[in-house]
């Protein structure tokens, strides 16, 4: 297509949505909401892949407590069984005496509470690291039974919750936000209609004197893309900075646990605006299809 | 051969049938009125011409192209050889006499150069040189019309279509029109005239194709309104 044309298009396409302001702010206000409710469970799935992953680190390992009555071979059984498995890191045996110190530092300032203590409560144990939390079951099924063992014990179970809770979170924000979208493809169609229903003698006319479907469609679509742009600018501003705001607050009031956690705006924005910009310029221009559909039997 | 209809039959979807076995060739630089009863299927051959509609049966040859079987994609560059003038002028209230004009060729991506050339001269044939700048509605009926022919020839078509460009103006408003389209008519462009005007088809003295009840009746050189009884 000649480059006039295109330039003719471009400019009707904004002639049209000026025009149109009054049904186009509609447009534009419900793209918004789609895309500020969907930058919000971005950003929580992003926040929960983080935990879910810092979880796995952190958890990446099985205790296996034994028995005061474990003798030196049956630990040396378990052992050696152990470090058979595929996944494992490393095997180290932590003796009572161990355990105790290590709570002793882990409690701190409290620490005191456990002088009282007349004799160490804490068994023997072998603590197994984990190249990957996926591993524990396994190994975990391959060493029960075994003499020596009271208790074997991972987190297998905190990190497949987390996991179904992000895949909730996922699902379920997937599905708001392609209900969102439909919606909004629904109204930018009826704004569409609009420009349509008042330009249709002219385009009527443009039909007989044998302007091509593109050149009759392009001004329309051209229209609900900036719908959808603006929609996507108003919504990277508002998420981006309405989410700085919490992540400052939350990190100035130190919570720094859980901000560690969050996605830091910076980073995110770069994403944001790309996928913001693709669908609020997907959904103006489905709009405006799905509009042109019905009312242009060109 | 400009215009070649042959065997065409066209029911439309509610089983009317507007038109049976239509043979029909029109060469190049002829003047041909259509006449017949309002219903007989002027309107649908003319539809049929601009692909506005498709034909149940038989073929249609444009430019000694077959236009029956051209896809959707093709059907404004069949639009482009074939300029068309409406009873009703439809020409763009908010633009004025030289932008409905120049409308027509910006849309097919013309330059702006040639637009400003062949503007004028298109207007200063129809005598509206003077109304280059008015509105629509600062214009009587025939000066509508000549806008409308000016928007219809300015790029210059093998063919002029009108669907009964006369039926909204009076008699001497509708002689103004003639002419013009007979002038347009011996610069080579051959003209298809729909028409309900007993006394221009008898004064013109131009072929004459009568349809009734979707057949062609008649077809005749020189020819006048009615069948001389």
């Amino acid at each position: 297509m000649k480059f006039r044309l295109i330039k003719n298009i471009i400019k009707q396409g904004f002639q049209g949505m000026w025009r149109n302001k009054g049904m186009g702010l509609a447009s534009v206000t419900s793209i918004t909401a789609v895309l500020i409710i969907l930058g919000l469970v971005f950003i929580m799935i992003l926040s929960l892949n983080n935990i879910v992953m810092d979880t796995k680190d952190k958890f990446d390992e099985i205790e296996i407590f034994l028995s005061d009555e474990a003798t030196d071979e049956q630990i040396e059984i378990i052992t050696s069984r152990i470090e058979e498995q595929e996944g494992v890191y490393s095997v180290i045996f932590q003796s009572k005496d161990e355990a105790l110190e290590k709570m002793k530092e882990d409690w701190g300032d409290e620490a005191y509470l456990l002088e009282g203590l007349e004799t160490n409560p804490l068994p023997n144990s072998i603590v197994v690291k984990l190249k990957a939390i996926e591993y524990a079951d396994k190994i975990a099924e391959k060493v029960k039974g075994l003499e020596g063992i009271e208790e074997i014990q991972y987190n297998q179970d905190i990190i497949e919750k987390l996991v179904l809770v992000a895949n909730y979170v996922k699902t379920g924000g997937m599905l708001i936000v392609s209900i969102l979208i439909f919606v909004s493809i629904f109204i930018i169609s009826n704004t569409i209609k609009l420009t349509v229903t008042a330009r249709r003698r002219e385009i009527s006319i443009m039909k007989y004197v044998g302007a091509t479907n593109g050149y009759i469609k392009g001004p329309f679509i051209i229209e609900g893309v900036l719908f959808g742009l603006i929609g996507a600018m108003l919504s990277v501003v508002i998420v981006y900075y309405g989410y700085e705001y919490f992540f400052n607050a939350v990190n100035d009031r130190l919570y720094v646990l859980f901000t560690i956690y969050l996605v830091p705006p910076k980073v995110l924005l770069k994403d944001l605006s790309t996928i913001f910009v693709a669908i609020g310029a997907g959904i103006g221009a489905l709009g405006s299809l799905v509009s042109l559909k019905k009312f242009l039997n060109v | 051969m400009l215009i070649k209809f042959i065997n065409v039959d066209k029911e439309y979807d509610n089983g009317v049938k507007a038109l049976s076995n239509v043979n029909l060739s029109i060469e190049k630089g002829e003047f041909v009125f259509l006449v017949g009863p309002s219903g007989a299927g002027k309107s649908t051959l003319i539809k049929l011409i601009l692909k506005e509609e498709n034909p149940t049966s038989g073929r249609i040859y444009l430019n000694n192209m077959d236009i029956t079987k051209v896809k959707n994609r093709k059907i404004p560059y069949i639009r482009r050889s074939v300029g068309v003038v409406f009873q009703d002028f439809r020409l763009l209230p908010n633009k004025t006499v030289y932008e409905n004009v120049a409308f027509a060729m910006e849309i097919i991506g013309a330059h702006p150069k040639e637009i400003r050339k062949n503007v004028p001269t298109i207007l200063s044939m129809v005598n509206l040189s003077k109304k280059a700048d008015c509105y629509p509605d600062q214009l009587s009926g025939g000066e509508h019309q000549r806008v409308s022919i000016a928007r219809a020839i300015v790029n210059n078509p093998p063919i002029l279509i009108a669907d009964e460009p006369t039926g909204n103006l009076d008699p001497e408003t509708s002689w103004e029109i003639m002419k013009i389209l007979r002038d347009i008519n011996r610069r080579g462009t051959t003209v298809l005239m729909a028409t309900h005007a007993k006394d221009i088809v008898d004064a013109m003295q131009k072929r004459v194709v009568e349809i009734e009840n979707g057949r062609i009746v008649r077809d005749e050189e020189k020819g006048v309104y009615e069948h001389e009884v």
